[in-house]
């Protein structure tokens, strides 16, 4: 049995190419039409990959030609240089893949997710048979030891999940936290999404225009606070997010100082993405207040980056191990595996293949 | 006998302590079963120890000053058992164990292991009193911990130097948590052994009780702080290292000075 693998990535094609090979979602009717006794179709923002098991060797061409609709074939001008693994190398490259070392953002999980997707709906619509199915537990095992063996995964990488992953490690649960945003911008609008994807209800928005920060108010179910009277507020919020476009800091040691000696035991997290600066840094020597501004942000994330970069060479050595034990189980695999054919046309119930190791 | 379990018990922390500085030194610091597993060993083999020491002496076995700290030792690694998973604090396995190692390494090292020539008859009172002392130890010792862990987490905060230990270090909100809970458990058992000290039917020596005193004084101080929302958590967590420190200079002090008359 051949196994191969054809795709294009943000590697080696441009988000237009990979957009137009990227339409195609329907892995069976890709199996029928590229000759493959199994094909599982791996389409994300950055990578259209198809994996097949067949007894004749397919080609690439025929692989990206059934990707194209048949409009798209007929205006498609260039032809892009597909990659294409066969054997241990598709193995070594899919376990790549499903660990996030293949990804733009090194070590992101995010992929996993999105290959178990790909694999049950191929799955279901009986396009993937035995060695697919093999081929991606495996490759869900692996990427679940990478993560829980290395650093790979470890610390945020932007700006917002870096900010976020810091309220977490203040405070814990997020859930009763108060954030108040000062300045409607987009970037804080993101930070204060990111914060609400981790479980926080009361948001608070004040901006010089008070248009603004109702608008932005009821767009993140949030409260609009008149900006006289943001400073208050500092007594009872747990997070500050600010990006104003002030040209002199806003808030100062003096100004936060009688407040914080108001709420001791309670820690107050500034996240300052305002240029210039909205907070000044004498803040930051205040007891219990922690505050980050856009550059120690961005520091933050590379350090996480460096560190994940630093977990490459421990994630492809437990890579390097499975695909030497899959390589083997191929090679001597044909003789022990049932033929795809009867196992794609089985009731589920039949032939029960579990989505996930985890 | 006794003492070849004790050094089983002092190897298996060790073994948690070298995999921790091994893992520090190679910049990857996770929490795992692996502590909690050799602290949970080397917890039975203390209590083996002390199961067989009692035996062999017809009481609760603390005696000397080497069996008050084998016993401080165990009271640590019993209240981690008991309060390390359910905080979710695994990490500090990775705390104890050098703690508890380096208590019992320097017990078994020092000539202090002086046996009693005369045997003293069991006093109930006299040994809740000495056991709920030594286990409220045990909280302050990990409450000491707890706020050693939070303030590296609250100093790689401030800095914003995030080091591999941080992303495995629970939050400071739930560190101080912990920290106030073993507070409050420390002080209610120490409380409960000062007063059972009252009903051994013995004499009571003014210097222990003195010493005592200024234990009880100085954690119900920090917790009164607290209370009151008068101290901050880092002041809190700081307070805590100083207190034991101060708790344990006292205790090998009483420990020293009543040799001549066992607890």
């Amino acid at each position: 049995m051949h196994l191969f693998c054809v795709g294009l990535s943000h590697h080696t094609a441009n988000v237009e190419t990979r957009e137009r090979y990227g339409t195609h979602s329907d892995a069976d009717a890709l199996r029928t039409a590229a000759g493959c006794a199994e094909a599982l179709l791996l389409t994300t923002c950055n990578r259209v990959e198809v994996y097949g098991a067949s007894e004749q060797p397919v080609s690439t061409d025929a692989i990206a030609r059934s990707l194209l609709r048949e409009t798209a074939i007929a205006t498609a001008t260039d032809s892009p240089t597909f990659y294409r693994y066969e054997a241990d190398e598709c193995v070594q490259h899919l376990f790549r893949v499903a660990c996030g070392l293949d990804s733009m953002v090194l070590g992101e999980t995010e992929i996993l997710g999105q290959a178990k997707k790909a694999y049950e709906t191929s799955r279901a619509s009986g396009a993937a048979g035995p060695y697919l199915h093999r081929l991606f537990q495996r490759a869900f095992r692996v990427a679940k030891q990478v993560r829980s063996r290395t650093d790979i995964t470890r610390g945020a990488v932007s700006v917002g999940s870096v900010a976020v992953d810091l309220a977490v490690k203040i405070f814990g649960d997020l859930t009763d936290r108060k954030v108040l945003l000062l300045g409607a911008g987009e970037a804080s609008e993101r930070t204060a999404r990111a914060l609400i994807s981790r479980g926080v209800r009361d948001l608070r928005v004040s901006n010089r225009s008070l248009e603004r920060a109702e608008t932005l108010a009821s767009a993140v179910a949030g409260e609009a606070v008149p900006f006289e009277h943001w400073p208050a507020q500092c007594r009872m919020i747990d997070i500050l997010i600010s990006s104003t476009s002030a040209e002199e800091p806003l808030l100062t040691a003096d100004l936060l100082r009688p407040m914080i000696e108001e709420r001791i035991d309670r820690p107050l997290f500034i996240i300052d993405i305002a240029v210039p600066r909205d907070v000044a840094p004498e803040v930051n020597k205040m007891e219990g207040v922690y505050l980050y501004d856009i550059d120690s942000l961005q520091s933050i994330a590379e350090q996480s980056l460096a560190l994940r970069r630093q977990q490459i060479a421990a994630g492809e050595q437990i890579i390097a191990e499975h695909v030497s034990d899959f390589g083997s189980w191929l090679r001597r695999g044909s003789s022990t595996v049932r033929p795809a054919e009867s196992l794609l046309h089985r009731p589920l119930t039949e032939a029960p293949l579990r989505t996930s190791e985890s | 006998m006794d003492r070849s379990l004790l050094i089983a018990a002092t190897a298996c922390f060790l073994v948690a302590v070298v995999r921790t500085l091994l893992a520090l030194r190679a910049g990857v610091f996770r929490p795992g079963r692996f502590n909690f597993v050799a602290i949970a060993c080397g917890f039975l083999l203390q209590t083996a120890f002390l199961w067989v020491r009692g035996n062999a002496i017809g009481r609760c076995p603390i005696t000397n000053l080497f069996e008050v700290f084998i016993f401080l030792a165990w009271s640590i690694a019993l209240i981690y058992m008991l309060v390390g998973p359910a905080y979710r604090l695994s990490l500090m396995g990775a705390f104890t164990a050098p703690l508890v190692f380096g208590i019992q390494a320097l017990s078994l090292a020092a000539p202090i292991d002086v046996p009693h020539t005369t045997r003293v008859e069991a006093n109930p009172w006299l040994e809740f009193h000495a056991s709920m002392s030594m286990i409220a130890y045990g909280a302050f010792a990990l409450a000491c911990i707890a706020g050693l862990m939070y303030l590296i987490q609250e100093r790689q905060l401030k800095t914003r130097q995030l080091h591999s230990v941080f992303h495995h270090l629970p939050p400071l909100h739930d560190l101080f948590t912990a920290i106030t809970r073993l507070l409050w458990l420390g002080f209610l058992l120490f409380t409960a052994g000062l007063l059972s000290g009252f009903f051994t039917g013995q004499p009571l020596p003014v210097l222990k009780m003195t010493c005592a005193g200024i234990v009880w004084l100085l954690y119900g101080a920090i917790l009164h702080g607290r209370h009151l929302r008068k101290l901050a958590p880092k002041r809190v967590a700081a307070l805590c290292i100083v207190a034991f420190s101060a708790a344990v200079t006292i205790l090998w002090g009483i420990t020293f000075v009543s040799e001549s008359r066992p607890l």
